[in-house]
């Protein structure tokens, strides 16, 4: 491959999306995770997890339209292929995510006797947005094959992401509330962990298994050493996560923010390890980034958008969690809380 | 029936569930910015208290549009992917483009300072709340004028050449800044104008004729029935133009709109009557003589290309004739209630409370969705009018669908209409509740941090 503009463009689209979807499952991973974790909680409890992510969840999900929108406007040919083979997941995923998102605000505006209504759609929506994702992420990544063992694979991821949710929603309210609550959090945490972590390494060891290809290209020397950081950082998130929550001290001496982190570090290796195992296909085996990339005249022009515009919605996107910072407390749109 | 048939009623209907909030936000946005900077203005004097009623309740409402906004916007974002690819791939490096600056420069830009907006009140300083508000609002617009541009694209593209089959850019000036682009961003605009300024109007009607009226009441009804009266006639100014505009770049739509069957001199305007499109003719037709000419033309004696001159390229004929009438029928309504109401307020402006009779508050109750109706109805003209295209003239839409199995597009279809349903009669069943419990605290007494009682609720 020689470096020029039209072939190093694709990659860059590539790396956008890949950092769009990232940020999107971290961020509105813990958002879907909180509102997983809702029911457990008691019912002044549920108004603050909720004020928790209010200010944030509708940001989170504009970088799920950013991946996709840059999938669409990168790669229109993998675009079409990918999102009509993921047809029903899809579907489910939307009308999750619709739920969901309208029951956040309906909770609270609605007569009061509606509320625990409310309650159970914003959970049932977040846990079937979770479960499609996990479907559409297994499907993807057994390219669309409709075998037993691929289909296996998919429900194991299926119901494995809402677990890694789960951990980053109780990571965030450790972050973001205390007292009672937090003591819950963390007895959240502890009982998701576990199931977490072993759904995660028989995902990567199945991974391999069901795709030749990504089996050859960890399994084999000199990469394997190479790549032996990932795995080894993984189980030391993994064990500090596992070192906070065990112990409540540690979390009063405001260490909490390690549960959190340590799982967004998990998202982020796991993150590299797929892209490692993927590249250079955007559809796996079956069109690669150039293939199926748009034209080049096109993505020059919205790279200029990207180039200018991400920046910028970095640097507001800091600003707002800056003014929301620290413990959660009732939302309210009026002029003192 | 088959896919295509299925796709194409799930798109309608999917987009014409998620219109209906983006246009309530896109005006809803700078009417809160105005009710602000009026409590600004009338700082520590009893009005003030006023505005802030105003602009909390009316806050109350905006988050609720906006959540059912954006996440019927999401599934829209989804939607050419999932049973339009063909359309994608043909358009993609044109369509694409447009999608990706409304993502970068609209929705992150109110996506993010909503947050703010909405929550920050007590946590910011009051400019950089306002500066926030601002945002927000200069988002929707945003959005609109970058979807509204691709629209408009399919509708009169221009600035292409096609490859292989494959559109790509030539000009990007030509492309965004289409010929009925204008016309459509204007249209909108005022369309989003009058559905707020008669939702405003309608629900704080409602609240003077159940008594749960406070003082911001007053105001917004003021506001919003001064806005509806000068929007109207500048927006029946914009659609005759638009209607010019389409009768040089889509003769076939106007054909179909007037119910004009064949080509003829001094054509009569059709009132109304029923499209007969198997016989060619509209049954029971109302006809003013010469008028259509002179309407469109502006000349009595022109001559009027009929749907004859269009085989097998002109849209359905009735859905686009009703649709239209429906929306100019509802803003002939619009102009007749908002000047009214509009006369009485200013003879009696002197008087400190509505001086409205109950028979025009019933009036303006009455209206209150009649934005949302007229809107609809623009868009079912302006798009089945595209028909059988895509991107007109050029892409059918019956090349471009997936080829999924019907069963599986309608059981989607029929999961996205049960859920936007149940969604819509929510919706206006709580914007009822919220308007007959107004109360918020004085806002210059601190809120118990603790949401117990309901102050219209945390968020
Ligand atoms: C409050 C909403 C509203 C009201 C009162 C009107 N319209 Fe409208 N109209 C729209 C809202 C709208 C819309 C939803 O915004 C559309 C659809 C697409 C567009 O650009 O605007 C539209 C489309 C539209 C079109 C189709 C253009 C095309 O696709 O080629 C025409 C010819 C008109 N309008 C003309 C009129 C006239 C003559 C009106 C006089 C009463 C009128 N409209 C009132
Ligand atoms: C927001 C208001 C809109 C409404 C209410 C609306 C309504 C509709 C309706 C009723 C149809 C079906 C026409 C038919 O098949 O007979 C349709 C088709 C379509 N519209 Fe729109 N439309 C809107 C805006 C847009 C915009 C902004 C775009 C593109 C950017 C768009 C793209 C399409 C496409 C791709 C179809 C394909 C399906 C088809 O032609 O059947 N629409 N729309
Ligand atoms: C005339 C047609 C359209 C207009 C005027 C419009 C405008 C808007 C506006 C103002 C919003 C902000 C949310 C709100 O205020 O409720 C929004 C949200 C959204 N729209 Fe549309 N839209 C249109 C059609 C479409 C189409 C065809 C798509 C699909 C590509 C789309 C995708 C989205 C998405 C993804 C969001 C959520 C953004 C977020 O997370 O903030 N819209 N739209």
């Amino acid at each position: 491959m020689t470096f020029t503009w039209p072939t190093v463009l694709p990659l860059i689209f590539m790396a956008v999306m890949g950092l769009a979807l990232l940020a999107y499952v971290i961020l509105d991973g813990y958002d879907l995770g909180v509102g997983m974790l809702l029911p457990f909680a008691a019912d002044d409890e549920k108004d603050l997890m909720v004020a928790s992510i209010g200010p944030f969840w509708d940001a989170n999900e504009t970088w799920l339209v950013l991946g996709i929108g840059v999938l669409l406007i990168a790669f229109p040919k993998a675009h079409g292929l990918v999102l009509s083979a993921l047809y029903l997941p899809v579907a489910l995923m939307l009308i999750g995510l619709i739920l969901r998102g309208v029951s956040f605000d309906f909770r609270v505006k609605a007569r009061a006797e509606r509320k625990a209504l409310w309650n159970r759609l914003f959970f049932a929506g977040s846990l079937l947005a979770s479960v499609a994702q996990g479907w559409m992420l297994g499907s993807y990544l057994t390219a669309f094959d409709r075998g037993l063992l691929s289909l296996l694979f998919s429900l194991g991821i299926a119901v494995t992401l809402p677990t890694a949710y789960a951990m980053l929603g109780a990571g965030w309210l450790i972050m973001k509330t205390s007292g009672p609550l937090q003591a819950k959090a963390v007895a959240w945490a502890r009982a998701v962990l576990w199931p977490m972590g072993a759904a995660l390494v028989g995902i990567s060891l199945a991974t391999p298994l069901v795709s030749h290809n990504i089996f050859d290209r960890w399994f084999a020397m000199p990469q394997f050493i190479g790549l032996l950081p990932i795995p080894v950082a993984c189980a030391a998130a993994f064990f500090a996560a596992f070192h906070v929550t065990a112990r409540p001290r540690v979390i009063e001496a405001g260490y909490g923010w390690v549960v959190f982190a340590s799982t967004v570090l998990l998202f982020m290796l796991a993150f590299l390890g797929l892209a490692y195992s993927i590249y250079p296909y955007i559809v796996i085996d079956k069109l690669t980034v150039w293939q199926a990339a748009s034209a080049h005249d096109s993505l020059v022009v919205i790279f200029v958008g990207v180039a200018v515009t991400l920046p910028a919605i970095i640097v507001y996107t800091v600003f707002m969690y800056r003014v929301f910072w620290g413990k959660a407390s009732a939302l309210s749109y009026g002029l003192r809380p | 029936m088959d896919t295509l048939m299925l796709s194409r009623i799930q798109f309608a209907a999917n987009i014409s569930f998620h219109i209906l909030f983006p246009t309530i936000n896109i005006a809803l946005c700078w009417f809160l910015v105005y009710f602000r900077l009026r409590h600004s203005a009338t700082r520590d004097t009893p009005q003030a208290q006023a505005w802030e009623e105003a602009y909390y309740l009316w806050t109350k409402v905006f988050a609720l549009t906006f959540a059912l906004g954006v996440v019927s916007g999401i599934t829209m974002s989804f939607q050419f992917g999932t049973n339009w690819p063909g359309y994608m791939e043909r358009a993609g490096n044109i369509a694409g483009p447009l999608l990706g600056y409304e993502v970068l420069t609209a929705f992150f830009l109110e996506a993010t300072f909503l947050g703010v907006m909405l929550f920050g009140r007590s946590r910011v300083s009051d400019r950089v709340h306002l500066v926030a508000t601002l945002m927000v609002a200069a988002g929707t617009t945003l959005s609109a004028f970058w979807i509204l541009s691709l629209n408009s694209w399919m509708q009169t593209p221009t600035g292409y050449t096609i490859v292989d089959g494959v559109f790509h850019a030539k000009d990007w000036w030509a492309i965004v800044f289409n010929p009925s682009f204008p016309y459509r961003l204007t249209h909108k605009l005022l369309a989003s104008t009058l559905t707020v300024s008669f939702l405003i109007a309608g629900l704080s009607a409602w609240q003077l004729v159940r008594g749960t009226a406070n003082d911001g009441t007053q105001r917004a009804l003021r506001a919003a029935v001064t806005a509806a009266a000068i929007a109207i006639p500048l927006q029946i100014f914009a659609g005759d133009l638009h209607g010019l505009n389409t009768l040089e770049h889509q003769p076939a739509k106007i054909a179909a709109i007037e119910g004009i069957w064949k080509t003829e001199k001094s054509a009569p305007l059709t009132l109304f009557g029923f499209p007969n499109e198997k016989e060619g003719r509209t049954d029971y037709a109302i006809h003013i003589p010469k008028l259509a000419s002179l309407i469109l033309a502006h000349d009595i004696n022109a001559e009027l290309k009929g749907l004859n001159e269009f085989p097998n390229a002109h849209p359905p004929v009735a859905p686009v004739f009703w649709s239209f009438r429906v929306m100019v029928g509802m803003g002939m309504l619009m102009l007749a209630v908002s000047w009214w109401c509009a006369w009485t307020l200013w003879r009696k402006r002197a008087q400190p409370s509505i001086a409205l009779s109950r028979w025009q508050l019933r009036a303006l109750v009455a209206m209150t969705f009649s934005g949302w109706v007229a809107t609809l109805g623009g868009w079912f003209v302006t798009e089945i009018g595209r028909q059988p295209f895509l991107v007109y003239g050029l892409l059918r839409t019956a090349d471009l669908v997936a080829d999924h199995a019907p069963g599986m597009v309608l059981s989607t279809l029929i999961a996205y209409l049960a859920v936007y349903a149940f969604l819509l009669v929510s919706y206006i069943f709580v914007l009822v509740y919220m308007s007959e419990h107004p109360a918020m605290p004085t806002p210059e007494t601190p809120l118990s941090p603790k949401a117990a009682t309901p102050i219209g609720g945390p968020a």
